[in-house]
């Protein structure tokens, strides 16, 4: 039970949950970094229309095969797009924890990864392993947010955009990217929340997060319910700005959507120029 | 007059060829061509007019642009001194120089007027910001919505909304401009005002495809109007022939519908 003893022993060793912040929180933000952009390549992919046995289709055509059937279907085969969906499929059937022994028992078994130490704590032959397996997950679940965010805009903005003479490298930079991230913000919140909880299961492959505070700590005071209180308030005050500060971007990309709201103004706009000028 | 658009048995066919969007259509836009295409609805009207700049990719038949068969992915283009190249068909390239308009508008709701307008300058033709700005002024005065630059297209009504996306295809400068049912999403009191615009760019000679049901505008800006029904094209001719002096009895039983 709590008491006033086990949190003055337990305060003794904060630095630990100081050092398992900065673990949790560089693991969390490589995993949003690296997550997000292998999101963006597989919602992309499977939204693409590589179909590399397309020439199939002209012979189809003109009868020299039979109609339909098999080479029709193979003429339709998008095989990039089809091992992106296995890939995603896999990783949202199976249990984080497994992905995580895999990547670290079985993928990184042979790999001779460097033996030192970021920040001068964190071990990196762990770290990394938490890294890719928390990324590879969450790139999963993160590239259907960003697939449902494309598809729900309407097919008039890629005609006009296109109609314009755009390609459609830039139809997706300033048409659709913008006004699909705008409608997933909600979920990509909800998903970089989630990472960082999730972040705490690398506790089992040794990696000094929090959770591997709260059992250092446990250890070393035999109390375990004053560890995890504190180790708890450090989570909420790590996920809850997180969604404050996503809902702020949300307000800010909404400038469009509402009839009485204000117009832009020069100022504003010469801003956001100067921003979007890279 | 030159041919700008040369159509060749245009074909667009949907489930394996059970149905015929488009069936076998030949015509040629010339320059300075305002050119109306009216028929009952499902007669493929707009499929035809989507696939002049390659929005529908057509089943079989070719679209000659400039000289340039924009359907294949190379096209061979005879030299002055008559020596042949091959080239690689961009048509990104072809679609700036055609202009679209759309029944649903399809402004950028994201981004305010002005950059509606100046966005594709910027980014395919490289134009100047300011320059950019200033020629959008322009024709912002010249469609008198000048004071809404700053605007979000929500904050507009359908017929203002309509004429920047006019505006906004003009801002390429295109050879060309395709209409889809410009007024057709329109209030009733709104289709006024897009209409004038259109009839002013007529009058300063743009070359103009216009899908409309509207045939007051066919009959006074129109100097062509094809009828179309059942994916073919069944009768051409200056707007005083087709209204006043139908041939085929489609034609006649669509005009009994909606000449009233």
């Amino acid at each position: 039970m709590l008491s006033a003893q086990g949190f003055a022993a337990t305060f003794k060793y904060l630095s630990m949950f100081r050092d398992g912040l900065i673990c949790t929180i560089s693991l969390s933000a490589l995993t949003v970094l690296f997550g997000f952009i292998l999101a963006l390549i597989l919602a992309m992919i499977r939204l693409s229309n590589f179909n590399v046995f397309r020439f199939l289709s002209t012979y189809s055509q003109r009868k020299l095969l039979q109609r339909g059937g098999f080479v029709l279907a193979l003429s339709r085969f998008n095989p990039l797009s089809f091992f992106a969906n296995v890939y995603v499929e896999v990783f949202r059937a199976t249990p984080l924890l497994v992905q995580l022994f895999i990547i670290y028992y079985i993928v990184f078994a042979g790999a001779d990864l460097p033996n030192f130490k970021l920040f001068g704590f964190i071990r990196f032959d762990r770290f990394l392993p938490g890294v890719v397996a928390l990324s590879l997950n969450s790139g999963a679940y993160l590239s259907e947010i960003i697939r449902s965010g494309i598809q729900s805009i309407d097919g008039g903005q890629t005609e006009a955009a296109r109609s314009l003479g755009m390609s459609q490298l830039q139809n997706m930079r300033f048409i659709i990217l913008p006004q699909a991230i705008k409608n997933i913000l909600p979920a990509i919140a909800n998903e970089f929340v989630t990472i960082i909880k999730e972040s705490s299961i690398c506790y089992t492959i040794g990696v000094q997060e929090i959770m591997y505070a709260v059992a250092s700590v446990k250890g070393a005071t035999f109390s375990i319910a004053e560890p995890l209180v504190i180790a708890t308030c450090v989570y909420f005050c790590l996920t809850f700005p997180t969604s404050k500060i996503i809902a702020h971007f949300e307000r800010k990309m909404s400038a469009g959507d509402k009839r009485n709201g204000a117009e832009a103004t020069n100022k504003k706009r010469e801003r956001k120029a100067k921003m979007t000028k890279v | 007059m030159s041919t700008l658009i040369s159509v060749n048995n245009l074909k667009k066919h949907y489930n394996k060829g059970a149905i015929k969007a488009l069936d076998g259509v030949t015509v040629d836009i010339n320059k300075g061509d305002v050119m109306v295409v009216i028929g009952p609805s499902g007669s493929g009207k707009s499929t035809f007019l989507r696939s002049l700049n390659l929005l529908e990719e057509p089943t079989d038949g070719d679209i000659i642009f400039n000289g340039v068969d924009i359907t294949k992915k190379k096209s061979v283009v005879t030299k002055a001194d008559g020596t042949k190249v091959k080239t690689k068909v961009n048509i990104d390239k072809h679609r700036q120089k055609m202009g679209m308009v759309f029944q649903h508008f399809n402004l950028f709701p994201h981004k305010t007027i002005m950059d509606n307008m100046t966005l594709a300058p910027i980014q395919v033709k490289h134009m100047k910001k300011d320059e950019a700005e200033a020629k959008a002024m322009k024709l912002l005065e010249r469609v008198g919505l000048a004071d809404r630059a700053n605007a979000y297209p929500i904050q507009l009504s359908g017929g203002q909304k309509q004429r920047i996306a006019i505006v906004r295809a003009l801002m390429m400068e295109p050879e060309v401009m395709l209409f889809d049912e410009p007024t057709s999403a329109l209030d009733p009191e709104m289709v006024g005002e897009v209409l004038e615009v259109m009839k002013e760019l007529a009058e300063d000679g743009m070359t103009m495809v216009v899908v409309t049901h509207e045939m007051g505008f066919a009959k006074e800006v129109g100097n062509r109007v094809l009828f179309m029904a059942d994916g073919k094209l069944m009768e051409e001719g200056s707007p005083d022939q087709l209204f006043n002096n139908p041939q085929c009895d489609r034609l006649k039983d669509f005009l009994s519908k909606v000449l009233i």
